[in-house]
């Protein structure tokens, strides 16, 4: 293949450069790149590919751009509010570069499609925001032997590796299992720093760059921990684990599975903000019963600095991970309604006190959100 | 014997918030005792009923997972550096 004059011109800097050249600019007009995610460090992955001129990019996302990804997904933009989150990435990427080919999967990421979407493309880029896609996206490139750049994100940590579960390890050998649910928790729950999966997106598509153009030390066996605090770069090896489930020599996954169960939380619609029919109060009911006197107690389960944003007057703080210990101040025989931001967290504080053998209990459904929206418009929402 | 132990974002809250304390222990084992000893709700994340180091927890001495070397029963040098290594999903 021949780069045109105009593709020479608009990729002068990366000839210039000798590692790369006319034959590396060609490699990465050849290459095909899979995006699983185009949240926040799906943004700067497809962007940089994009502008890179890698020649063929897919992107998969279910979702839709939200006013509140507008702080970290910088490929979305008010312009393409409310629109599929695939369709706002292609239409920024072809602005950028409208030379590439990009393909779009507005699909859940599951084990009926995930070998379908990834046949074309020779490597994977891990965007993904929770454990089950993780654990189904590594076992995709094992079994199709295609390299996996892994990323993830937590408030102000992040890490980055390759895994290459032909050369190196692979993503189960290094977290054979997930941690419990409710410990680590999402962006959307626990916060994070928007710049954050800027830069750790931004190193996922170094790393891309140099797998395909075959230069420099890819990642693998070596994982990269950042911290934006400290602005610290720390590298651990990897070594592959010789009993490893997934790319050991004895694997016990031999084909694709969903992975809720084995992680104990959906792999989307993590925001549901329910508890089940049973146990959910909406706000409305909420206002009424306590409009007409009713002796019930609702107990906050955010963090401190949330009280800053919106509270309810009279909901008592214990933030859910002091719920455990200080169950003891709460009375079972008092009606006890309890609620977070959006409904998930007071779900799993539900959960707790249930299996303490509580029962007069209720979960605000959609949180101090849905109160905002149906009972005191005065309260933002966030 | 004196060692450093990073404790990674999901875990400090139940560390009191810091992000490194200093473990007595000749060996990683006796360090992670001193560790849950100083701060007793973090036990249930890093180990299971059965008292063993819980498999979604990566504990590196410098940059070797302690896995591959001698697992609990590694040996401590004074100064050295461990680091619990979160399993985190953000993106």
């Amino acid at each position: 293949m021949e780069l045109t004059h105009e593709e020479i011109l608009r990729y002068s800097r990366h000839l210039l450069i000798p590692e790369v050249g006319l034959e590396g600019q060609k490699k990465l007009k050849a290459a095909s790149v899979l995006v699983i995610g185009t949240g926040g460090l799906g943004s700067p992955v497809a962007l940089y590919l994009a502008a890179a001129g890698i020649g063929h990019i897919g992107l998969v996302d279910y979702d839709v751009v939200d006013y509140s990804n507008l702080q970290r997904q910088i490929i979305h933009g008010m312009s393409t509010l409310d629109d599929l989150k695939v369709e706002s990435a292609r239409q920024r990427m072809l602005d950028v570069n409208p030379d590439i080919q990009v393909d779009v999967y507005n699909e859940i990421f599951t084990s009926e499609n995930a070998f379908r979407i990834a046949e074309p493309y020779d490597i994977i880029i891990d965007g993904t925001d929770n454990f089950p896609t993780r654990y189904l996206s590594n076992d995709l490139a094992v079994l199709t032997g295609k390299p996996n750049i892994y990323g993830s994100i937590f408030r102000f940590d992040g890490q980055v590796s390759v895994f290459d579960g032909k050369e190196g390890p692979c993503y189960r050998c290094i977290f054979p299992e997930p941690p419990p649910p409710g410990l680590v928790p999402s962006c959307a729950e626990g916060g994070v720093l928007g710049i954050l999966p800027g830069t750790i997106g931004t190193l996922q598509a170094t790393e891309a760059l140099k797998l395909i153009l075959g230069i420099g030390e890819p990642l693998i066996g070596k994982l990269l921990l950042y911290n934006a605090l400290d602005m610290s770069f720390d590298f651990v090896k990897l070594r592959k684990n010789p009993d490893c489930k997934v790319c050991g020599p004895n694997p016990e996954v031999t084909e694709l599975i969903d992975y809720e169960e084995f992680c104990g939380v959906p792999a989307h619609d993590h925001e549901s903000g329910s508890a089940g029919a049973d146990w959910d109060i909406t706000a409305t009911q909420l206002a009424e019963r306590l409009k007409h006197g009713d002796d019930l107690k609702i107990i906050d389960v955010r963090e401190p600095h949330e009280l800053a944003i919106s509270r309810i007057k009279g909901a008592e703080l214990i933030p859910l991970g002091q719920l455990a210990s200080r169950m003891s101040e709460l009375d079972s025989a008092q009606e006890i309604v309890l609620m977070c931001k959006a409904g998930t967290r007071s779900a799993r504080a539900l959960e707790v006190l249930h299996s303490a053998g509580f029962r007069k209990i209720k979960n605000l459904r959609g949180g101090i959100n849905a109160w905002a929206r149906e009972v005191d418009p005065s309260l933002p929402i966030y | 014997m004196t060692t450093t132990l990073r404790i990674p974002t999901p875990l400090r809250p139940y560390a009191q918030g810091q992000s490194e304390v200093a473990v007595q222990g000749a060996t990683v084992g006796e360090a992670l005792n001193d560790l849950v000893n100083q701060f007793p709700t973090l036990k249930k994340h890093l180990f299971t009923e059965a008292d063993e180091l819980r498999p979604f927890v990566n504990l590196f001495l410098g940059d070797e997972d302690v896995r591959h070397l001698q697992g609990v029963d590694t040996p401590l040098k004074e100064g050295d550096r461990l680091m619990i290594i979160p399993s985190i999903a953000g993106g």
